[in-house]
């Protein structure tokens, strides 16, 4: 199949034209976060042409991620997320590029790997990685489409483009703790709108063409079908931080309800909501065995995780290879012992 | 003066509405002092990462005056 035919109907548009679709060819994007926003997105950034498609993420397909996650097939559940989209995409478009980062975005990697592409689109739903994109699009001079969704609402804007405002221009601080999608529940069409959103101010970018959301705040409500447009400036003290310090991990820690139990947590460094409190003693399950004089065998410890699943793992490690009579699995997971904004 | 008040995300849920008038007996009023009476109303902790908007500016400290629109906007991240 030529090119020519391929993007026929686009091209016939003067904004984008054959001139537009070299640029499109030329472009390299790279999305973090293969979830209900990223699959949207790279889809219609796949079928429209741009060259060089970066994928991050570092989680595998699950059976709750088929109703918003629309790359993903039965057959994928268990894959790496980032190879299941290669597949359809590929098939979508065989003549662009697509690399795959099964990876976490970390501080460690952020910037080098922000350097190899042009824009940045953040599918990620959690609020470190939000601010981690935004200092490392800072420190490499790249511009970010952002989208977040809560429930029926949505908001997106584009941040760093052409030393437009950021996000910490937006949100300066995050909340101490934070509500998922696991914790909250979403529907795909929401997710899939606010993913298309962001294709759409991605080709803008690319074209120059029409008016970016640089420093505008779209929220929308998708049950009232009412969209606002909020307008920041840049505030350069919280850039300047970032650009002459650099990188800071951000953490959102929550306390727990009940701050006088002992909680043996021993998801991994990474997960969140992280939890505060003296009482909290964290290892994760790999490294039960080699740190077992920190457990506590004469009172009783609560043993969490994100799901419960882990937790009885570590529970059944602990009694049967260590003689461990006094644990006590949270089986709801990490969620049912901090305090619930809802 | 009378302003309109909007409720975004988590906020609009605690408050249990999304948009509400409010009366004030004065000519102009302070941010500040709306957003605590607000967050006191209904009940709303964790305040310090909401931010606020009169009349589709985001504004941090600043005055109302009758006929102005404030939004109560929180950061969300799901994705």
């Amino acid at each position: 199949m030529k090119d020519q035919q391929r993007y026929t109907r686009q091209v016939l548009l003067p904004e984008i034209g054959t001139i537009g679709q070299s640029k499109l060819a030329q472009t390299k994007l790279l999305i973090v976060g293969m979830g209900g926003l990223g699959c949207p997105a790279a889809l219609y950034l796949a079928a429209a042409g741009i060259g060089h498609l970066g994928l991050l993420d570092h989680d595998r397909v699950d059976e709750s991620n088929l109703n918003r996650q629309t790359l993903y097939r039965e057959s994928d559940i268990g894959q790496p997320k980032v190879l299941a989209a290669k597949k359809f995409l590929s098939r979508q478009n065989s003549r662009i590029k697509i690399r795959c980062h099964n990876e976490h975005l970390t501080v460690e990697n952020a910037v080098t790997l922000f350097r190899d592409y042009d824009i940045i689109i953040d599918g990620t739903d959690n609020f470190p990685s939000k601010y981690l994109i935004n200092d490392a699009c800072l420190l490499t001079n790249k511009p970010w489409v952002y989208a977040s969704i809560y429930k029926f609402q949505g908001q997106v804007s584009t941040f760093n483009y052409k030393n437009g405002p950021t996000y910490r221009c937006l949100f300066p601080r995050p909340p101490k703790q934070q509500l998922n999608c696991e914790a909250t529940g979403v529907v795909g069409a929401l997710a899939g709108n606010l993913g298309m959103l962001q294709a759409m101010e991605a080709l803008k970018i690319i074209l120059g063409i029409g008016q970016v959301l640089s420093g505008t705040l779209k929220l929308i409500d998708m049950l009232t079908m009412q969209d606002q447009l909020v307008n920041f400036n840049r505030k350069q003290e919280g850039i300047n931080s970032i650009l002459n310090e650099g990188l800071k991990r951000v953490e959102l820690t929550c306390e727990v309800r009940e701050p006088d139990k002992v909680y043996l947590d021993v998801r991994e460094k990474h997960e969140i909501p992280q939890l505060s409190g003296e009482k909290i003693i964290k290892i994760p399950l790999g490294q039960i065995p080699n740190r077992i004089e920190e457990i506590p065998s004469d009172i009783p410890v609560y043993v969490v995780c994100q799901s419960g699943i882990r937790s009885q793992k570590a529970i059944n490690l602990l009694e049967s290879n260590f003689g461990y009579i006094n644990l006590i699995n949270v089986s709801n997971g990490v969620e049912s012992i901090i305090p619930q904004l809802t | 003066m009378n302003i309109t008040i909007k409720y975004f995300g988590v906020i609009a849920e605690q408050a249990g509405i999304s948009i509400e008038s409010m009366r004030l007996e004065k000519e102009q009023a302070d941010l500040a002092e709306i957003k605590a009476v607000c967050f006191k109303k209904y009940n709303i902790s964790d305040t310090d990462s909401i931010q606020t908007a009169i009349n589709r500016e985001l504004k941090e400290t600043g005055f109302l005056q009758t006929g102005d629109e404030l939004a109560f906007l929180p950061p969300f991240a799901g994705g």
